[in-house]
């Protein structure tokens, strides 16, 4: 909502100056997005007058003007062919700053000849590109007076963001009353004087809604006016229009934009010549469509209102006028429409039509239904003023729709909800200056005024206290602490969450954040790619997938890090991946991706990123968010965006806690990314919740006996995993062995065709007594055993 | 011990005297440790010299063995003395030895070890939920994609209520389950969770994401916002400027902030109030609690009387406040990060310069930053 110092005072006597209103108005909550004062740059600048002009005793093209500034006369070197003794100009003594090239101007010898200022042309005040000549005035200022006040650019333009719930403020008029209730002048706005009607109205008017529809439009109003004459709009309403970046189009148009933006009344303007019949607010029917004044047709669904004649539907109601239709410089019959309009169903249609008007704008905030006949009435005698002609009786069909709420107001609601006692004298003040009628002592029975469809209880009223009265008055006031020393708060995922985050960054890792959608084609990678997963408006066509995996956002940005000359990366994320559109259907995963890996280094042990790293990287995460080592071993095996020989999963019973190991060839080279690349996910809401009641741990009890370690390599035919060798070498003798490690695997020379060495250290620990060699020996020979039995294996020789 | 040398006594003695004084020469002698050795097994060893005497004293009268038993025995204990400093002497000679050799370049580079760092939102959300829990907030959380009804209804947005044009919606294609959801478009729909699942008091903050169709220099499609919810029977706007205050001032490590209440409009609240916190972007950085600029913090308000009754809670007995900030912006704002696009571009060298160390876990004891 744009609007000038010099209209706003139409509506409200002030003394107030631009600024200090400004920033009343955001205080109020009508916040101001720019106050532009035009007149700042041009402060220095004065009218003068040329009282005598010379040649230029050294140049040809040059002349000695004498001017009159004011104060005094002096001599300025002007090269504008246009300077001529007795014009106006506007003078710019020495120390202005030249808007054009920024800098103050000097007294300066020209060919010779002092020149104590400058005459400026519009170009030099960026006013426009016109550079020939210098600016020629046509004012009865007096030499000495303000230039931008002469130029007409000393009125400072607002635009205040209006919020959704003010449609009264989207009016010069509205935002005047805002500012005379705080305190900021009076409210001074003109009273609406009914033009009576030369004839009986030859055209009638309709409402034609089903039943349940009616809400649509429940007040249609309308006036017929003849041999008007539409010819541009006087000045001073250009000017107006003009000044908030409006576009005069002619006298008839002009009424009606300066009634939007002066009352918050919409309008719209038919030439009569081109109607058919009579006049009616409808609901498009099936298949119907209008030419807007964009030029463009739209075709309507059949919640769109319309006005339309007997024949067709001529204009999308509210929101934008038909071309077929609309006045034009020939237009001699008018027929002027003011209507109300249900502001849901304006916003539905104009979000669904995709059109932005400044009809929709005030609509969809609401519109005083009470000014509806008053609007029509203030441009009847706009249009009679400026066009002529002869009005018809004003026609109305239906009735003016109830937008009054009557709200039973304790004062004492203010302190409740906004912790500041007022009088209530006060609050009654307020409330009546901005329209409210107030009734009753304590319990209050107030009413809205008409233009203020928003207010529905008593907190949108303490809202209005506060607001005038100055929210920014309400005092700071400390909230309980529910215990003197705070409680951890953070619920067991939450903490998961965290350990993960700092295990893995603990690694090396560099936690990324990814956007929730991708391409389709590298969801599709990953398990998605299909319909549930789709946005239906993303932002960009790369932009329109759900993740179905934090991975391909990780390749991704793995991918752009290789283009930046990054060939090792350790990157991770933890975030939502999406099983289908709906609520809840997500889970969290942290993820991580280790690029490259074979950093070149004179220590020479760096090797390839590979499952192992991501298999650590998993037993790290998982230990640290459940507080406890992973005993659940790995299966072969993982989804298929992985090297289906090289990836393994991480399962408690049907629940899967992690995937980890090499990425598939063809998902990596879509990334344009080399191999190796290990990757892993851990999806944290399956980690089990510690089910431990006890902060205490079990007693420390170390044995006292001496542990005994033996090494054993087995010869085992290839498939034949680790995890089989030590699980039946575990079982041999359970309450002996402490533990098993694998430290080596052999296959090649020595070991034959299709099968490996693998050799385990078994770690004996007895409880109660020293073992002997004959004890040792014979627990070996069962470990020998059981591994024989269960993988066939021998010792090797 | 001395060696008592009797001048008086006969040739034994000097037998003797001279053993010793070969045999510790040729301890003197040995190089090595294998050279030792073979010194102390010709003297100590089971034949050798010394053990020979040791033995012969059992040959003798009990007065020779009282005499030459003490004489022998020292010597013996002379020999293995010489021995084992010799051993010891021996051995450090090797070792310096071996040291003068072994020489690093203490200047080649460590070992590389990758420097994993913690993205700043994440950082922000811990310092954030390290403040709140200290006021008693819990952290509360709900899905990405949300229910329209929990988003916008709930929220007192009806459909087509002009307040939805405010956000730009993603939409979700329409699901099995015949309806349409939505990419949340703010964090408020976890207010309508937690309410409807939890009983009054309720303190709660929610940092997450959410999504608006919305892309340019200073918006991302995708962002970060942190939710606060108070509802029980008294808290009011006092109280809602108190927490942003010591919110504001404990997160910006700044012991007097300014605020500046504005009033504004959210359908879920009424009043509605903006916050604006004093700075100073006059010196290229900005400087908080002085200046003459206003910084927006972001949007609050009561809680809506209509979205307490719609998520189950009597508005005639409970009351509360919501507030809604950038979590992106206070991380760009508290850390120097002027552009919210590359949060979300997993720039290596952006991660780098702008990440937290795994260690550095932000602790109202130590400081939320360092």
């Amino acid at each position: 909502m744009k609007f000038t110092l010099s209209w706003l005072k139409e509506h409200l006597e002030t003394d107030a100056d631009a600024r200090t209103i400004a920033e009343t108005l955001t205080l109020i909550g009508l916040e101001v997005e720019s106050l532009e004062d035009r007149s700042a740059a041009l402060k220095d600048f004065v009218v003068a007058c040329v009282v005598s002009e010379e040649k230029h005793p050294n140049a040809d093209k040059l002349k000695l003007c004498m001017v009159d500034t004011g104060g005094e006369v002096v001599q300025v070197v002007c090269g504008a062919p246009n300077a001529h003794t007795g014009m106006k100009g506007v003078f710019a003594p020495p120390g202005a700053v030249i808007p054009v090239s920024g800098e103050a101007l000097k007294i300066s010898a020209i060919r010779g000849v002092e020149s104590r200022g400058m005459l400026c042309s519009e170009r030099e005040l960026l006013l426009s590109d016109e550079h020939l000549g210098i600016i020629e005035l046509k004012t009865d200022l007096a030499p000495g007076a303000s230039a931008a006040h002469a130029l007409g650019l000393d009125d400072p333009l607002f635009d205040v963001a209006i919020t959704p719930n003010r449609g009264d403020c989207t009016s010069v008029a509205g935002i005047a009353r805002d500012l005379a209730a705080v305190g900021i002048g009076r409210l001074k706005t003109p009273a609406v004087t009914p033009v009576p009607g030369a004839f009986a109205s030859p055209l009638r008017i309709g409402l034609h809604f089903s039943a349940g529809a009616e809400k649509a439009c429940p007040i249609f109003a309308g006036r017929l006016i003849r041999n008007v004459r539409n010819g541009p709009s006087p000045p001073w309403l250009q000017a107006r229009l003009r000044a908030i970046g409006l576009r005069p189009i002619s006298a008839l148009v002009d009424v009606t934009n300066f009634i939007a933006n002066d009352r918050g009344r919409p309008l719209h303007v038919f030439d009569a010549d081109k109607l058919q019949g009579n006049m009616q607010a409808r609901l498009a029917r099936e298949g119907e469509s209008v030419k807007a004044l964009d030029g463009r047709m739209y075709d309507l669904d059949p919640e769109t209102i319309v006005i339309a004649d007997d024949v067709r539907a001529l204009s999308i109601a509210g929101i934008m006028g038909g071309e077929d239709t609309g006045c034009t410089e020939e237009t001699r019959n008018v027929f002027v429409e003011s209507a109300w309009f249900d502001a849901q169903r304006i916003a539905a249609s104009g979000r669904e039509l995709g059109i932005q008007s400044d009809a929709r704008y005030r609509f969809e905030r609401g519109t005083d239904p009470e000014f509806v006949v008053q609007g029509l009435e203030l441009a009847t005698k706009l249009i009679l003023e400026f066009c002529g002609g002869e009005p018809a009786e004003t026609v109305v069909a239906g009735a003016v729709p109830v937008a009054r709420a009557q709200i039973v107001f304790s004062p004492k609601i203010v302190r409740r909800l906004a912790g500041i006692q007022l009088p209530d004298d006060l609050i009654r003040g307020i409330l009546v200056s901005l329209g409210f009628t107030v009734e009753g002592d304590h319990e209050l029975s107030v009413t809205s005024p008409s233009w203020r469809s928003d207010i529905e209880g008593p907190a949108d009223l303490v809202e209005e206290v506060v607001r005038i009265h100055g929210i920014d008055n309400v005092a700071a006031q400390p909230m309980p602490r529910p215990h003197a020393v705070a409680r951890s708060v953070l619920t067991p995922a939450q903490k998961r969450m965290r350990a993960a985050r700092r295990t893995l960054a603990g690694r090396g890792f560099n936690e990324t954040i990814g956007y929730a959608f991708i391409p389709r084609a590298h969801s599709a990678l990953f398990g998605g790619g299909d319909e549930a997963r789709q946005l239906e408006n993303p932002i960009s066509a790369d932009m329109d997938a759900l993740r179905p995996s934090v991975l391909p956002s990780l390749l991704a940005a793995a991918q752009r890090n290789a283009a930046r000359g990054f060939s090792d990366q350790l990157l991770f994320e933890i975030g939502a991946q999406f099983e289908s559109g709906i609520p809840g259907a997500q889970a969290t995963a942290a993820s991580g991706i280790r690029v490259g890996g074979a950093v070149r280094s004179w220590t020479k042990d760096a090797h390839g990123a590979d499952a192992f790293d991501a298999k650590a990287d998993i037993l790290a995460v998982l230990e640290a968010a459940m507080g406890a080592p992973m005993s659940a071993p790995a299966k072969s095996g993982a989804p298929g965006w992985y090297h289906p020989g090289r990836c393994g999963t991480l399962a408690l019973g049907p629940k899967v806690l992690a995937y980890f190991g090499e990425l598939h060839p063809s998902v990596l080279a879509v990334f344009d990314l080399r191999a190796p690349v290990s990757a892993f996910e851990i999806f944290l809401d399956a980690i089990p919740e510690s089910k431990a009641k006890s902060r205490a741990r079990p007693l420390f009890q170390p044995s006292p006996f001496p542990a005994v370690e033996r090494d054993f390599a087995f010869v085992v035919e290839a498939k034949v995993t680790a995890e089989d060798i030590v699980k039946s070498a575990r079982s041999a003798e359970r309450n002996l062995i402490e533990r098993v490690d694998v430290f080596d695997v052999y296959e090649g020379t020595g070991v034959p065709e299709g099968k490996k060495s693998l050799a385990i250290a078994v770690r004996l620990q007895p409880k109660d007594r020293t073992l002997t060699d004959a004890e040792i020996d014979a627990v070996a020979q069962k470990i020998v055993a059981a591994v024989g039995k269960a993988t066939g294996g021998t010792l090797r020789t | 011990m001395t060696i008592q040398v009797d001048e008086s006594s006969n040739s034994p003695m000097s037998d003797i005297e001279a053993l010793e004084q070969r045999i510790l020469s040729e301890i003197g002698a040995a190089t090595d440790e294998p050279g030792l050795e073979a010194v102390r097994v010709a003297a100590l060893g089971k034949k050798g010299a010394v053990s020979e005497l040791l033995k012969s004293l059992g040959g003798m009268s009990p007065e020779e063995r009282r005499e030459n038993g003490p004489l022998f025995n020292g010597l013996r204990d002379r020999i293995a003395l010489a021995i084992a400093e010799r051993k010891t002497a021996l051995a450090r000679e090797a070792l310096d030895a071996r040291l003068a050799f072994e020489r690093i370049d203490v200047t080649l580079p460590a070992r590389p070890e990758p420097r994993g760092t913690i993205h700043p939102v994440s950082q922000v959300q811990d310092e954030i939920t390290a403040i709140f829990a200290d006021l008693g907030f819990a952290v509360a959380e709900g899905p990405d994609v949300e229910y329209d009804d929990y988003n916008f209804t709930k929220l007192n947005i009806p459909p087509d209520h002009p307040a939805r044009q405010m956000h730009d919606t993603f939409y979700v294609a329409r699901q099995n389950d015949g309806d349409r959801h939505v990419l949340r478009t703010h964090t408020s729909p976890v207010q309508a969770r937690v309410m409807l699942k939890q009983k009054p008091p309720i303190r709660v903050i929610v940092p997450g994401r959410a999504y608006r169709r919305d892309s340019d220099a200073t918006h991302t499609p995708m962002f970060h916002q942190l939710e606060a919810l108070v509802i029980d029977e008294e808290t009011n706007l006092g109280h809602l400027r108190w927490v942003v205050e010591q919110f504001c001032s404990a997160f910006f490590e700044v012991d007097r902030i300014e605020l500046r209440a504005r009033p504004s409009f959210f359908p879920f609240t009424e009043p509605s109030v903006e916050w604006d916190m004093r700075c100073d972007r006059s010196g290229g950085q900005i400087k908080f609690g002085t200046g003459n600029d206003w910084l927006e913090l972001g949007g609050s308000g009561m809680v809506h009387s209509r979205v307490l009754e719609m998520c189950g809670i009597d508005p005639a007995r409970y009351q509360g406040f919501a507030f809604g900030f950038g979590l992106d912006r206070m991380a760009m704002l508290k850390y120097g990060a002027p552009d919210l696009r590359a949060f979300f571009d997993s720039d290596l060298r952006w991660l780098r310069h702008y990440g937290f160390a795994a260690l550095d876990l932000p602790t109202l004891d130590g400081g939320l930053s360092r």
